[in-house]
């Protein structure tokens, strides 16, 4: 699956982990509770593993680029990603452990990193990236290969998994091999994202003036998941949820009536105006400079007829346009503008279902996101048949919470389960784990996430035969530890334990 | 009752006064105005009032002074207003504290009076306890009262509060077996506690998976019966550090050594003492509760609970006794010849019976009370008339309020956990439902009501370690806080809603990493550090 959001490659992805040795550090006795080198998460699409083991020390051990690798020295992504998975690698080991002296067989001394097209260090990743990658690990130089830096990401992500006693932040993700990042930036009750075109949004539509992300937090937010070879979508809903654009922009909002004065209320966003489509015109560009990804995320759902009914302007408007009393017809009119607006700047729509399901007809191409967990299986139909692809979500609502070993749930779900053609099936080009935000802040988002979307990140890497569940309990447990050292307070999956309990 | 809709209208009145009364739990009495005093940080101080029976030296209070002037003003650098000039009459630079009782070096008890009076008005500002408990209890409602403008001056408004609990067992469960919880975990929870004014802190703390409790007769029970015998223990020196750091905040310390189910951990480091199960005619290699027909049981259990009865100050330890399976026993040859000798036939209850009594006795005899879950009422346990039974089963085998109809038309004190099951999440506000649970809304006499001492909120620990403990138990026990605190007429949940989204914004502010109710924002947001 090429989009594998938090908020894509399973078969496309060719990626291969040949005679992966599981490499030791120093220490032998520590990590005999299940065999470190099967607890890989996601599992790659293959591995074959021998019982020779290799050591490392963080004095005698290095990342390097090969000889014949297109990218070298000057791409500061593979320079940062080798920081970081060094740290992770051996962080722990400095600060606790001496150079004990336990070394047996041979030691591995280098990685050595071989990209063999064009790297794309400098460019953003996309969802046509290429993530495979092959890692070869033995004594005393392993290499891994890849078409891109982003498989180069991905293997550094595998081989620090392979090696146990290794220790050590949207990190998380990585961890997990999630590839995009799904900004739900604005919705009814806050409007956070400081635009610079309309600063009025943020500065009356915010919860508080420290409750926002000013463009250099988006700034540092892109870098830091580019660097991890992760996507950010932006998603800006519209029509409906957006009360909070109201505050800061007069005269966008429907006025609500109540009979025949206005209520003083306000509804979605007013499709009838010039102005309406002007303001979001010029907001879009901006969006579309400052999010690098092909693809803006225009929301859709879930819009309220109540409000333009009760309205006489929209009324007049219906009968111009011969609407009739059919609501989904002017919903549709103001999406297929939107849609029309974002492929005049050159990006890419995607969208929730209802825009699907409400419209005679949409842009080719517009990606469809399934969210109602209603009949899932039925509307990927629908949609691929009518051509368009598909990112699934319904089943990995992951605020929905409940007691017990909900992850089991999502590692269960097939995302290609539906009927369809095998050119249907072609069109599902991932999913995301959603954790919507009325019950989530910063204080339990954390524990809530993980490892729970663990069990979304594989389903949407691994093969699609990758389901034992109790080989992936097994190793999920060993990754919510590993995240653990890594400092992601990932909640336990069942009663046990970890090295690292966490103070 | 038409006095106590006039009195309840009074309350809500009261309530939308102002900002000053977003008090959680809520006080007996209150009466607050708009007049509002100044307080200013570098000034203010706690002072003991000369009659007062404790003074300084007192360190339940000593240390409680310097905890509060810490939380309230220990985060503002000293850059707001300064006094103007000589001392005036809206400024307050003290809370005058006086105890009735003296007993600073004590612990809390069941019997412990949290009472007290907090009196803010033009002449003076003033804390009356029988206590130093109840003191506490006023220090943290006074907390509560002082808030700050926008440009950072803090005020207390006018106000008179007239406070004391509803039950006198407030307590909170926290298991440290399914998964160790670091001592750093307990203290904080301890703090949290007090800020909402529980007071027992029940201590689940060995059960199957693990044994942490490093026991000094038994070194062999956490060597081979804890996670990792290095790390994933409590020493005696943790234990005692849990112990007075509770102590201090007016928290007692009720400790369970469930048996004799719930012990698979104690296995390894006592050999013999759980049940071989058989398969057929041949042991099976597993083991099931501790073997109740060796004498060797007796004994073991005697030393333990000896030790056990030392090392924790409370008058109550908490025996366990729940969810015995009798498949092992029944297939176990010694025990059934032990049935036959003691003329039990085939009932297992009986054999339970005599455990538990036998245990019981034992810790007795070392002048402890006990505490035990509802199936040793259920099996009809014969157990000595102060017995504490805790009803912990919602619907099975009766639904939870005939249950406390049952244990107390029997005479026995019940405490109340069934419905506070805080590991059982659903998506959304579920603290309303653990909100509006009324603890005597069951069918008796006026006598058995007043044998419920109150209720327990109790965080399993399947899936809870301290990764999610924090935000998975605040604000959501606050609700079994109030309800376990406040006047049983307190159930308008707007009203609750309003204060307990102020005060997981209140525990935030102190550190407390409380998740939120709804959508919604506070003023400082958590950051990880």
């Amino acid at each position: 699956m090429e989009h594998r959001g938090l908020g894509w490659p399973r078969l496309p992805r060719l990626l291969e982990l040949l005679a992966a040795l599981a490499v030791q550090a120093v220490r032998a006795s520590a990590v005999a509770a299940a065999s470190p080198d099967l607890s890989l998460w996601p599992m790659p699409l293959s591995v074959q593993t021998t019982p020779r083991v290799l050591h490392l020390s963080p004095d005698n051990f290095f990342f390097g680029h090969s000889s014949t690798s297109k990218a070298g020295p000057s791409c500061s992504l593979l320079q940062e990603a080798f920081r970081r998975y060094y740290d992770y690698i051996f962080g722990f080991y400095k600060r606790h452990h001496g150079s004990a002296d336990l070394r047996v067989g041979v030691e591995l001394q280098q990685l050595q990193v071989s990209v063999v097209l064009d790297p794309e260090c400098d460019a953003f990743p996309k969802i046509s990236s290429d993530e495979s990658y092959t890692l070869l690990v033995k004594g005393p130089v392993a290499s891994l290969t890849a078409n891109r830096v982003w498989g180069v990401l991905r293997g550094l992500e595998t081989f620090s998994q392979l090696i146990y006693q290794d220790f050590y932040g949207t990190d998380a993700m990585a961890f997990n091999k999630f590839n995009v990042l799904h900004w739900h930036i604005v919705d009814d009750p806050s409007f956070p994202y400081q635009s610079i075109t309309f600063p009025g949004l943020s500065q009356k539509g915010s919860y508080s003036s420290s409750h926002v992300y000013t463009p250099n937090d988006v700034r540092m937010a892109i870098e830091y998941a580019r660097l991890r070879g992760i996507r950010i979508l932006p998603e800006f809903d519209s029509p409906g949820h957006t009360q909070s654009w109201g505050e800061g922009q007069k005269d966008l909002l429907t006025p609500c009536y109540n009979g025949k004065d206005p209520s003083g209320a306000f509804g979605p966003i007013n499709p009838i105006w010039n102005t309406t489509y002007s303001f979001l015109s010029k907001f879009f560009k901006e969006i579309s400079t400052v999010f690098p990804d092909e693809f803006i995320h225009l929301g859709g759902d879930e819009v309220d007829f109540d409000c333009w009914a009760s309205n006489p302007e929209i009324q007049d408007f219906m009968r111009d346009k011969g609407f009739g009393r059919n609501f989904k017809k002017l919903e549709s009119f103001y999406m297929q503008a939107v849609l029309d607006m974002i492929s005049a700047i050159n990006k890419s729509s995607i969208v929730w279902q209802e825009v699907f399901d409400d419209a005679s007809k949409l842009t080719p191409g517009t990606v469809i996101q399934v969210w109602k967990v209603e009949d899932y299986t039925q509307e990927q139909s629908k949609v691929t048949e009518a051509g368009f692809p598909v990112i699934l979500s319904a089943p990995w609502y992951l605020d929905w919470i409940s007691y017990g070993q909900d992850w089991k749930k999502y590692y269960a779900v097939d995302p290609l389960s539906f009927e369809g053609s095998q050119e249907q099936k072609k069109l599902v080009i991932g999913g995301e784990a959603c954790l919507w935000g009325e019950y989530v802040d910063a204080t339990n988002l954390t524990p809530r996430l993980w490892p729970r979307a663990s069990a979304v990140g594989e389903r949407l890497w691994s093969h699609k035969d990758v389901r034992g569940l109790e080989d992936a309990y097994r190793r999920l447990i060993v990754h919510r530890c590993r995240m653990l050292r890594r400092g992601i307070a990932a909640e336990p999956v069942f009663t046990g334990y970890c090295d690292e309990d966490r103070m | 009752m038409a006095g106590s809709a006039l009195w309840f209208s009074l309350l809500l009145a009261a309530a939308f006064a102002g900002r000053a009364t977003a008090l959680w739990p809520w006080p007996q009495y209150i009466q607050t105005s708009e007049q509002s005093y100044t307080i200013f940080p570098h000034t203010f101080q706690f002072q003991y009032h000369v009659s007062s029976a404790a003074q300084v030296g007192c360190s339940v209070l000593d240390e409680a002074f310097q905890r509060y002037r810490d939380l309230l003003f220990g985060s503002v650098s000293f850059h707001f207003p300064q006094p103007m000039g000589k001392w005036h009459m809206s400024e307050k630079n003290s809370l005058v504290i006086l105890v009735v009782t003296p007993g600073c070096d004590q612990f809390p008890s069941l019997e412990s009076v949290e009472n007290y009076t907090l009196t803010i008005n033009d002449e003076q500002c003033f804390l009356l306890s029988e206590t130093v408990w109840g003191a506490l209890r006023g220090l943290e409602t006074f907390s509560q009262l002082i808030w700050r403008s926008p440009e950072g001056t803090f005020y207390i408004n006018k106000t008179e509060i007239e406070d004391f609990p509803r039950f006198p067992h407030r307590g909170l469960l926290l298991d440290t077996s399914r998964h160790y919880l670091p001592l750093a975990s307990i203290l904080d929870t301890l703090d949290v506690m007090a800020y909402n004014k529980f007071n027992v802190f029940h201590w689940h703390l060995v059960d199957d998976p693990s044994f942490p409790y490093e026991s000094f007769t038994f070194p062999n029970l956490t060597k081979k019966g804890s996670y990792n015998p290095a790390t994933h223990i409590y020493t005696a020196q943790d234990v005692k550090e849990v112990i007075e750091y509770a102590r201090l905040r007016g928290i007692r310390v009720l400790a369970e050594f469930d048996t004799p189910g719930h012990t698979l951990s104690w296995g390894p480091g006592v050999p013999g003492l759980l049940t071989p199960c058989y398969s057929g005619s041949h042991p099976s290699g597993t083991f099931g509760p501790v073997n109740p027909a060796l004498n060797n049981t007796y004994e073991f259990m005697s030393a333990f609970f000896l030790e056990i009865s030392s090392v924790f100050p409370d008058f109550y330890l908490h025996l366990g006794g729940d969810e015995v399976d009798f498949t092992c026993w029944k297939s176990n040859p010694d025990i059934q010849a032990f049935m036959k000798k003691k003329g039990f036939g085939d009932d297992f209850k009986k054999l339970e019976s005599f455990y538990i009594q036998t245990l019981l006795d034992i810790v007795s005899a070392y002048g402890k009370g006990y505490v035990v879950w509802q199936e040793v009422f259920d099996n009809k346990v014969k157990v000595q008339p102060d017995t504490v039974i805790q009803v912990w089963r919602e619907k099975m085998p009766v639904r939870y309020t005939k249950e406390m109809e049952l244990v107390t038309s029997a005479g026995f004190r019940a405490l109340l956990s069934a419905p506070w099951y805080l590991n059982h999440i659903t998506y959304g506000p579920d603290w309303k439902n653990i909100y509006m649970v009324e603890p005597l809304a069951f069918e008796g006499s006026p006598e058995q009501k007043a044998l419920v001492i109150g209720g327990e909120a109790c965080m399993w620990g399947e899936y809870v370690d301290s990764t999610n403990l924090v935000p998975r138990l605040w604000p959501r026990a606050g609700a079994v806080a109030e309800r376990l605190w406040s006047n049983k007429m307190l159930t308008n949940l707007d009203f609750a809603y309003k204060r307990l989204a102020h005060f997981r914004c209140e525990l935030l502010r102190r550190g407390v990493q409380a998740q939120p109710l709804s959508v919604g924002y506070c003023d400082v947001e958590f950051e990880q550090t």
